[in-house]
């Protein structure tokens, strides 16, 4: 027998009212939960795919959709820009590296990307097999997209037109693998990674001339900070080009979709007072019926404290298993969203991570439940034992 | 073992307990004998330390009970006295053989199963250790209730009108059964009552005016 044992006896009395206290907590903790590990995973995963890019130039349209679609290849390109412009920022002194991108190709809704082998260095891509692009129509894979497309080093496939399932097949040209990269945890892992000549080839069939010549976006590290203040003004003024910055649009975003989150976050949190004020009232109920058992653990020589801890203790230990089953439920939800996600080639979320965040969410699960106990608590303290005894 | 001496103890204005000089040796067993509201009860609870006096001097084994307070007399009742309360109040969340534990755990003592299960043996009762206290007939709840208020091995066992409600041949098992368990433990036993039947058995009696 210890006030432990004495708490879950008591709560066990009352499996209904019990049962459904965990649960509202646990459905208030488990929404906190999903936001939390969506976001944080989602934060770092941009903040891993824009590391190291400082400014974005491709075609005139939305910044945002210029940073989307050429440093998360989660958009469709905002258009094309003449090699020529793009060569003439690549040696503007300012930039110290510009990798440039091709975009127009998926294979199984796998992006082809045109570049140069700074590319997969940028991220610190290594082929696990095989080697990098050295000729045209060499293609390597992303881990993610030789795991989904059973490819390996020799195999030949077809670009399809377009981004998305479903464009026509350029099965003229087809790609050649001669490499897969090792698992980044960027988009890298997405992407089909080949020359910008490769793409040049599938699209213009025979020879174009130099002039014509086009690429999608450049990806551009500062050579000084100094370039950070002059650098996208004098694109953006002088040429023909955009430049978007990756943090700043980025923020922007977060910014945005922070609206939807604080608005599930506000829920999680009102489930949770609600969990709250039900334990409270379950409690102030339960003491009505025990009164006499109050009473009869004063008369065996239990005092005022002990009982008063033992309400706290109950709901307590009710909130601690709320949040606990709270916080399986958040992950296993995750999870289910993760894998959603990851059908749609957007591998950004998973259940198996933990936050340490989710230390505090559990900290405030237990302090709902001594809040609510608090009051119940302090009655039982002040239960005056002899008239209740002396009118059984 | 108990001595009172000049207890008067006061609701408001109104006096329901005086009591000049009482006294009981270890082992000895009394009868308070009154009617329905005679004071019996508050005597008890004054005893028990669950309710302080108005006024008086009230000792049990040689310890006075105003000179110890609050945490103090809680943890002195738990070990040096067993009561049996007159609706019983078994803890319902509570198997027969916990409610036995929970007496050892608020008293402070070690939890002793043995003991436990020893003393549910002695109230024959052995066999309902894992019952819960709803599905027990009041014969048996009356005899897990004394059980727990001697598993402890107290000073002193009181009862309230352990014999309210029962036939005669009820009557006399339930005092064999306070006897018995008070002798069990040595403790001075206190039965109040206003069961004119109890008053043949017992030499040494209290009796409270209206």
């Amino acid at each position: 027998m210890t006030l432990g044992g004495l708490s879950l006896a008591y709560l066990r009395a009352r499996p209904l009212a019990s049962a459904l206290n965990l649960l509202l907590l646990a459905l208030g903790v488990a929404t906190i939960t999903v936001l939390l590990l969506a976001t944080e995973q989602l934060e770092n995963r941009m903040g891993r795919d824009a590391r190291g890019i400082d400014l974005v130039a491709g075609a005139k349209g939305s910044p945002m959709q210029l940073v989307l679609s050429a440093v998360f290849h989660l958009d469709a390109p905002t258009g094309n820009i003449p090699l020529s412009d793009a060569t003439a920022l690549s040696k503007n002194r300012m930039v110290k590296k510009a990798i440039p991108l091709a975009l127009g190709d998926s294979y199984r809704s796998y992006r082809i990307v045109g570049s140069s082998h700074d590319y997969p260095a940028h991220y610190g891509a290594l082929p696990a097999e095989g080697r990098l692009w050295n000729a045209p129509m060499e293609a390597v894979l992303g881990a993610e997209v030789a795991a989904a497309t059973k490819l390996r080093v020799g195999a030949k496939f077809a670009g399809a037109h377009g981004l998305g399932e479903g464009g026509d097949e350029h099965d003229k040209e087809p790609y050649h693998v001669v490499g897969v990269l090792a698992p980044t945890g960027t988009v890298l892992d997405r992407l089909i990674l080949t020359s910008v000549e490769s793409v040049w080839e599938v699209h213009e069939h025979g020879a174009p001339a130099s002039a014509s010549k086009e690429i999608t976006a450049l990806l551009i590290e500062y050579a000084s900070p100094l370039a950070a203040a002059m650098l996208p003004r004098a694109v953006n003024a002088t040429s023909a080009l955009q430049a978007a910055s990756p943090a700043y649009e980025s923020a922007r975003l977060f910014r945005m979709i922070g609206v939807g989150v604080d608005v599930l976050r506000a829920f999680g949190v009102i489930l949770m007072l609600a969990a709250g004020l039900s334990v409270f009232i379950a409690l102030l109920n339960a003491l009505e019926e025990r009164r006499y058992d109050l009473a009869v653990m004063r008369m065996l020589g239990a005092t005022p404290a002990r009982l008063m801890g033992l309400m706290l203790l109950e709901g307590c230990v009710l909130a601690l298993a709320g949040g606990i089953t709270g916080i399986a439920l958040g992950h296993l939800m995750t999870e289910a969203l993760g894998a959603t996600l990851r059908q749609a080639h957007q591998s950004a979320v998973t259940g198996w991570a933990w936050s340490n965040q989710e230390w505090w969410l559990l900290a405030a699960a237990v302090a709902v439940g001594i809040v609510a106990a608090l009051i119940p608590a302090w009655r039982a303290y002040r239960t005056d034992v002899a008239p209740v005894l002396a009118e059984g | 073992m108990l001595s009172l001496t000049a207890v008067r103890h006061r609701y408001g204005a109104r006096e329901v307990l005086k009591i000049d000089r009482f006294e009981a040796a270890a082992g000895e067993h009394w009868l308070v004998l009154g009617p329905s509201g005679c004071g019996k009860t508050t005597l008890l609870h004054i005893i028990s330390g669950l309710l302080r006096a108005s006024e008086g001097d009230v000792r049990v084994g040689g310890q006075s009970l105003a000179a110890l307070s609050g945490a103090a007399l809680d943890r002195w009742r738990g070990r040096a006295l067993g009561v049996v309360p007159q609706k019983l109040h078994l803890v319902a969340s509570l198997s027969v053989l916990e409610n036995l534990l929970l007496a050892q755990f608020l008293a402070g003592m070690s939890e002793d199963v043995q003991r436990a299960r020893a003393v549910l043996e002695q109230v024959h009762l052995g066999e309902r250790a894992a019952a819960r206290p709803p599905q027990l007939s009041h014969g048996e709840a009356q005899r897990v209730s004394v059980a727990r208020a001697t598993v402890n091995r107290p000073k002193i066992l009181i009862a309230d009108e352990p014999t309210s409600n029962l036939d005669d041949a009820n009557c006399e098992r339930a005092l064999d059964l306070l006897q018995a368990q008070a002798m069990e433990c040595g403790a001075t036993l206190l039965i109040a009552t206003h069961d004119q039947r109890a008053r043949a058995r017992f030499e040494n009696r209290l009796e409270l005016p209206q």
